[in-house]
């Protein structure tokens, strides 16, 4: 039973609607995506900029009203709640954000920002019961409970993450969808922030729906991951596996791409050309093909739908196999 | 090509002058790339804007040393010798190309602007075209119409390298060239880097926080922190085997493809912040190794092998 299981889901955004053209154009920003997510599992969502990961994310929360589709969280259809209704289920859904400095009320207090949590949901009746709850959560994200006094300014960013990350916390929630919740950390912060997620998890049996660009961030965090381009999935499946052998010709040029600490690491890059297409107009058939290094003639007129190519692996390429034919025409690592 | 000889920075902004950069060496030779590395407040920035004498004084202060470009002191320079170096023997690209373009001037008409300073006598759209399409940008006769909000990140950051190159630089700065960029187009963007530093036997300067790029064009690396150099080595020798304690923890402490690890090793603490420089070694609080004496003496930059140097005393006392 998937605590999680998102179903066919669009966002489009209305775009350029001028007074001579007749039909608004749209950003298809998720395009048909579908994935599952069980309790206490992490899922990895990567792909550039662009490629509609974002929105995806927000859309799950229902921080953006997806167009089409289902999102069933814990057996009920999020997309068909109205906002009054909405409020009991977002307790368990909860989010942590990329900009740790944008994202927390720079005029509240530290125990103001992660009580409003726990008054929004009426978990803490007195105020005694809610200064307590939040040195509780300051302590337990690595923070003093004296810092409940002092406001964001006063932190660092990998410290305001911290902040970030007890409030979303405060609300008991069993899905965190965390949005590139480090990339704006630095360097030597990063690994303190993805270290306290992952004992999280383990103590509060949490599931993540985490969001990045970093190929290698992700496969040191998730068991699964969807791969997207332009607002697609095109490639789904073992963490591991799809690192190792990818079998979509993009994840085998993003996974080639990655600079490697290993001077040693004898591999072929793939220097991809261009850049990645408008959603505004994407190509026809696969979003991929003017890219594609191995694009054939049908590429361009029939979308190919994400297939399983083995168990387990999904991947939407009209040419990708399971086994290892794809490792030697395009092999990396 | 280049030599800083034990360079210091100060701003003064508040009561007291701040140090941002305390006693920085290093050289670049003729079409070498040095990768400098750091993070935020640790100086990287500082150093790259110095060369060229581009920050803004007050409230920057150069509080001494020299910064030989072509053997002549560019801190003694006049403001018309500086300008002869700006552009001309020193180019910059810098992180943020749609910051750094100007948005109502046309790609073409930026690119025409460097030349007519610099190379006047080929101040003319034919070698526009040609410079666009030497670094990579598709159908140059069409973009060079083109105002900078309408190309993409990584053509911006094509047509700062064409601007940055069009006076024949000896030496090209570039500060976080790719991290605005995704990484397919960061691998483009190397990619062009190390094309060009083959035509033009350039030298290279890179800034950059992700370890990963020395590996991929580097000949030297240079690791700053809290604004000292606390290691340098050949690129090759410093991935294989980092000797400063901050260097070894950072390299363990980022996920790497392929290399499963069950928790990663963190490095307690936070970077440091300007003029709140620790006693001592600055990096001993949050040091794995640190001993007693490192709170009160500061380390000297030592020579440990040729070519390499490092700023910690218990070096060889690996963990």
């Amino acid at each position: 039973m998937s605590l999680l299981s998102v179903r066919s889901l669009s966002v489009r955004f209305p775009v350029l609607r001028s007074w001579w053209r007749a039909r608004a154009l749209f950003v298809h920003a998720v395009d048909d995506v579908s994935f599952e997510l069980a309790a206490g599992e992490t899922v990895g969502l990567v792909g550039e900029s662009g490629c509609g990961k974002t929105t995806l994310g927000r859309a799950v929360v229902r921080l953006i009203e997806p167009t089409a589709g289902a999102i069933e969280f814990g057996g009920i259809d999020l997309a068909s709640l109205r906002p009054g209704q909405l409020r009991p289920v977002r307790r368990r859904l909860q989010m942590i954000f990329q900009d740790p400095y944008g994202s927390l009320n720079p005029c509240l207090t530290v125990e103001q920002i992660i009580g409003e949590a726990l008054d929004i949901h009426g978990l803490a009746r007195t105020r005694e019961a809610l200064r307590a709850r939040v040195g509780f959560l300051l302590d337990h994200v690595g923070l003093a409970p004296a810092d409940a006094r002092r406001y964001p300014r006063e932190f660092s960013g990998g410290q305001r993450q911290r902040i970030g990350i007890a409030r979303a916390l405060a609300a008991e929630p069993q899905l965190i969808v965390c949005d590139e919740p480090v990339s704006a950390l630095d360097v030597s912060v990063q690994a303190q922030i993805v270290n306290l997620l992952h004992d999280l998890q383990r103590e509060h049996g949490l599931a993540y729906l985490f969001i990045a660009h970093d190929l290698a961030l992700i496969e040191h965090l998730s068991r699964r991951i969807l791969v997207m381009y332009l607002g697609r999935v095109v490639e789904a499946g073992d963490t591991k596996m799809i690192c190792r052998t990818p079998a979509h010709p993009y994840t085998q040029a993003l996974i080639s791409a990655v600079p490697r600490l290993d001077p040693v690491a004898n591999r072929r890059r793939i220097v991809l050309t261009g850049e990645v297409p408008s959603p505004i107009t994407p190509p026809s058939g696969c979003g991929f093909h003017p890219r594609c290094p191995i694009a054939e003639p049908r590429c361009g007129r029939e979308v190919p739908a994400l297939r399983e190519i083995a168990s387990g692996r999904w991947a939407a390429c009209h040419l990708a196999w399971g086994g290892n034919r794809m490792a030697t025409t395009g092999g990396v690592v | 090509m280049l030599e800083i000889e034990n360079l210091r920075i100060e701003f003064e902004t508040g009561a007291q002058p701040v140090p941002v950069l305390d006693g920085v060496s290093l050289d670049i030779g003729s079409g070498e790339t040095v990768c400098l590395v750091g993070e935020s407040g640790s100086g990287k920035t500082v150093t790259a804007l110095a060369i060229a004498r581009l920050l803004p004084c007050p409230p920057a202060r150069y509080a001494g040393g020299r910064i030989l470009v072509n053997r002549r002191d560019a801190l003694r320079m006049s403001a018309r010798e500086l300008r002869t170096i700006r552009g001309r023997v020193v180019s910059y690209v810098f992180q943020d190309p749609a910051v750094a373009l100007n948005p109502v001037l046309r790609a073409g008409a930026q690119v025409l602007e460097t030349l007519a300073l610099h190379r006047p006598e080929a101040a003319h759209t034919d070698e526009v075209i040609s410079l666009l399409r030497w670094v990579g940008i598709p159908a140059p006769e069409l973009r060079i119409r083109d105002y900078p909000h309408q190309l993409s990140g990584g053509m911006q950051q094509r047509l700062m390298l064409a601007m940055a190159l069009a006076s024949h630089p000896r030496l090209l700065v570039a500060d976080e060239p790719t991290t605005a960029l995704d990484v397919t187009v960061q691998a483009q963007i190397l990619e062009l880097l190390r094309a060009l530093r083959r035509q033009l036997n350039m030298s290279i300067l890179l800034i950059t926080h992700n370890l990963g790029l020395v590996g991929e064009i580097a000949d030297r690396v240079v690791v700053l922190y809290a604004g000292q150099i606390i290691e340098e080595a050949p690129a090759r020798e410093l991935l294989s085997h980092p000797r400063h304690p901050y260097t070894r923890a950072l390299m363990k402490s980022v996920p790497e493809l392929g290399r499963d690890v069950p928790r990663l090793e963190a490095i307690p603490g936070s970077v440091p912040r300007l003029g709140d420089w620790p006693a001592g070694c600055r990096f001993h609080p949050r040091c794995p190794v640190a001993r007693p004496g490192c709170s009160r003496e500061a380390p000297a930059l030592a020579s440990v092998a040729p070519h390499q140097r490092v700023r910690c005393p218990f070096w060889d006392h690996a963990p």
